[in-house]
């Protein structure tokens, strides 16, 4: 049986040369990201910004949604939002948070059983109040932190600081286009998004390290070696696999996608994006070529020479 | 990399093979597993969100602990006061603190002396740092007692103590199975209550103080009267419940029984109305107060007072010394049973309030497990014939390792007790997309290494130990990712790091032992030329 080879032997593209692309490329990404962010904004869900969300499914036919609306309304709960989720008898309630308080988010939710009454069935009731909110985020935003920290300093200790530097830009850079496109998608940013970010962090960087582990490599094989070529040598070397574990872990989250249901679909649409588009383009059209601008292999000659020096005398 | 001693292979088998047994039970139906020793019953438990239930999270009232502790504190001040016979004006509640102004100067310190005898160590391991309940301090003749920050902390800390005791009995009279009540941080109590539908009666159950007090009601003064400013020193103004809510009663502060004196309270008819109402026992003393009482006052209405409002008012027709009475006030038979299980349960020592509430109805968990289990499959035999199709026989390899690798997660899920969730299962479907990627650095450094010209053997063993340190290290920074995702996350998010961190470790092991061992097996057996990959 011939296997598949999806990317021939012994690939020799210049991918350093794309790095008068890809940067200005990624910087202006970058900042249409971050202008989304501060001007269209994350469509921040309940776990953050507090509030009540019901999921309902009526019992007789599919759900009028305009009469919902109007019993809903009727309420006074202020803005209450109604949406169809996945199927036409299954509707998405999102009520804002209510002032008053925590016993004020109660005191909506019954409202709201008592104006849908009996004819649906309640799949999903959450209701976060502002306290709670509030340390989500917290919590979200300090857990990113610690997350980008812990992984620098694992980096730092592994390779050089260059290295760990050059991750962080990437994944900076990572979790900053993702953030893009969830303000762009208007998904929903709740815990499971940071779960998702999280994840395409460690992903990312899973790949990322992946080809500073052949770039130290061939650093102590090739003292000689041009950076730009050296770096080039090692994304090629590691292409194969790059492309092989991207299809796998895309054929993963495809069906994550397709059969995993509403309730992860947000979730898996973001680390599909971030996983699969930006993590793989980061790691080969940024991370290995910014390790240029960073300095690494200058005085590599000296640095080795030291290094054996010491193992002479050890 | 290739050899392997024979106690190490054994050992590696034998490892793997005990930790898949580990996910026997989850396959098995329960009456079987019931009868195997504890030990071998564990087994991975579903998340809310796939069987459906309620997660309730609900904070202690700091605020009215803090009150009830400054207001027990002016009462003090007030006892010890009036027993030293120290006069004092402007005996007040203000801001953290109660203040009192001592008539006359002289007597000051006494006062002073006297009241600091109230401030108490602080106890436990917060006592040897010094720590007391009060600060005493004066300022002229005003004397300023301050419930410090410890003392408060320490309060609310018992008071979530006692009330997570009460919620369990409130819980368990629902029925339910394998309700979890835990503390979260200081001040926060955690209610998990599996395949419930609706949790609207768990929350009255849990949202009720069920403070029950047994009062006079004061007949000199109608509550016209009082509304318009005539209210007597000792008294205050409640209202009844439901459809009584805007009628005021005047009631002496001065409770007679509390609740605290109920031995049981069970729900009934009343034989003459055949209404619900609610039979109650006091013990011993709460007899002797109540009978005593009773005899005093007949002819007089009490009023019977749950959580400040009136329940019912009735007339003492003649004195009741059994220790047993009856309370009526337009009870349904469900009010009236959720009235008998609080009163067993006992009152909370604070209000608690609902921060957080997540129920799944058992429909959309039964939904979730079928997509869960569909997407699982699929992605995963996509998966498997992705590999077989790159890799052919070492492809094969791969799946083996793969399947082993996701029995081992099963194995220790079950081993943890761990909670499975929806993001749970994607964990596991991401753990299969990395658990590949192991066996791809290896097989692609393999052709490498073969291209390069060396032998079949030596590449295959090359590729092995160059393509480990690597998938060390990229497992490690996924590792961080998900250690920091189970600390931050809650409920279905901890679920996902729960699979995701496992996953990793049965990688890395399956990367580093059983991978190696199966490829290792079958170099000995064919001794190949060439390298089918």
């Amino acid at each position: 049986m011939r296997l598949l080879r999806i990317v021939p032997d012994n690939t020799k593209f210049d991918f350093m040369r794309f790095r008068r692309v890809s940067f200005p490329l990624s910087a202006l990404l970058s900042i249409i990201a971050i202008s989304l962010y501060f001007f269209h904004g994350l469509n921040f869900g309940i776990d953050f910004k507090g509030g009540t969300l019901v999921e309902v499914q009526t019992k007789a036919g599919p759900a009028d949604l305009a009469r919902m609306r109007a019993s809903l309304n009727a309420l006074g709960l202020g803005e209450v939002q109604l949406q169809e989720f996945g199927a036409p008898n299954d509707v998405l309630i999102r009520v804002a948070e209510q002032p008053g308080g925590d016993a004020a988010q109660q005191a909506a939710v019954a409202k709201i059983r008592n104006a849908l009454g009996e004819n649906v069935e309640y799949r999903r009731v959450e209701v976060v109040g502002p306290r709670v909110s509030g340390e989500l985020l917290s919590y979200g935003i300090i857990g990113l932190m610690v997350a980008i920290i812990g992984i620098l300093v694992y980096l730092w200790f592994r390779f050089e600081w260059q290295f760990a530097l050059g991750a962080m830009i990437a994944n900076v850079h990572d979790l900053v286009l993702t953030i893009g496109f969830m303000s762009l998608t208007r998904v929903d940013f709740d815990l499971t998004s940071i779960a998702a970010l999280l994840t395409i962090l460690g992903y990312s960087l899973n790949d990322t390290v992946v080809i500073y582990d052949r770039i130290r490599e061939m650093l102590r094989r090739y003292k000689r070696m041009p950076m730009p070529d050296l770096l080039n040598a090692s994304v090629n070397q590691t292409l194969s696999r790059s492309v092989v574990t991207h299809l796998t872990v895309s054929l993963a989250l495809l069906a994550l996608l397709l059969f995993g249901g509403q309730a992860i679909h947000s979730f898996t649409a973001t680390m599909m994006f971030g996983v699969v588009l930006v993590g793989t383009y980061t790691s080969v059209f940024i991370a290995s070529p910014i390790l240029i601008y960073l300095g690494v292999g200058t005085g590599r000659d000296a640095l080795s020479a030291t290094a054996k020096d010491e193992k002479d005398r050890g | 990399m290739l050899y392997f001693t024979r106690w190490k292979a054994a050992a590696i088998l034998l490892t793997a093979f005990i930790v898949c047994l580990f996910a026997v039970p989850n396959f098995l139906p329960s009456a079987v597993v019931d009868s195997w020793p504890k030990w071998a019953q564990r087994h991975v438990v579903l998340g809310l969100d796939l069987q459906g239930g309620s997660h309730i999270l609900l904070a202690v009232d700091t605020n009215a602990v803090r009150k009830e502790k400054l207001e027990a504190l002016r009462d003090d001040v007030r006892r010890v006061l009036r027993e030293a016979r120290i006069g004092y004006t402007g005996l007040v509640v203000r801001g953290n603190s109660v203040e009192v102004r001592i008539r006359e100067a002289g007597q000051v310190d006494p006062a002073l002396a006297k009241l600091r005898e109230l401030s108490q160590p602080l106890g436990g391991f917060l006592g040897a740092s010094g720590q007391r309940t009060l600060d005493v301090g004066s300022d002229g003749n005003l004397i300023r007692l301050t419930v410090t920050d410890p003392a408060i902390l320490e309060r609310v800390r018992q008071a979530v103590d006692q009330s997570i005791q009460i919620i369990e009995r409130r819980v368990n009279e629902l029925g339910t199975v394998e309700p979890l009540i835990q503390r979260e941080g200081t001040d926060r109590i955690l209610v998990q209550v599996p395949g419930l539908q609706d949790p609207t009666r768990l929350k009255e159950l849990l949202g009720k103080t069920a403070k029950l007090d047994f009062r006079m009601v004061d007949t000199n003064v109608s509550p016209e009267q009082a509304l318009q400013g005539n209210l007597p020193p000792d008294d205050e103004i409640l209202y009844g419940t439901g459809a009584e809510s805007k009628v005021p009663y005047v009631l002496e502060k001065r409770v007679l029984v509390s609740g605290a004196d109920l031995t049981d309270a069970q729900p009934g008819f009343d034989p003459r109305t055949s209404e619900p109402v609610v039979n109650f026992r006091f013990n011993t003393a709460g007899a002797r107060k109540f009978a005593e009482v009773t005899q005093q006052n007949v002819g007089k209405p009490f009023a019977i007072v749950l959580d400040n409002q009136v329940i019912s008012a009735p007339v003492i027709r003649e004195p009741i010394l059994g220790g047993a009475g009856q309370i009526s006030g337009h009870f349904t038979v469900q009010s009236a049973n959720d009235l008998a299980i609080l009163l067993r349960a006992g009152a909370l020592p604070a209000p608690l309030t609902i921060i957080e509430e997540r129920t799944v109805g058992p429909g959309l968990g039964a939904d979730s497990i079928a997509q869960g289990k569909l997407s699982s499959y699929v992605g995963a035999a996509m998966v498997v014939i992705f590999m077989l199709v790159t890799y052919g026989l070492f492809g094969l390899f791969a799946n083996v390792a793969v399947a082993v690798n996701v029995a081992m997660i099963f194995g220790l899920l079950s081993l943890l007790n761990a909670t499975l969730t929806l993001p749970g299962i994607a964990g596991i479907v991401l753990t299969v997309g990395i658990a590949v990627d192991s066996n791809v650095l290896i097989y692609e450094r393999i052709r490498e290494e073969v291209r390069a010209g060396r032998t079949p053997i030596n590449a295959i063993d090359a590729g092995f130990s160059r393509a480990l340190a690597t998938i060390l290290d990229s497992n490690i920074t996924t590792f961080i990712a998900a250690a920091v995702l189970f600390y931050i996350g809650t409920g279905p998010v901890r679920g996902f790091a729960v699979t995701l961190g496992i996953g990793i470790i049965t990688t890395v092991f399956t990367a580093f032992t059983f991978t190696r061992l199966i490829v290792a097996y079958w170099v000995r057996w064919r001794r190949p030329q060439r390298v089918p990959i």
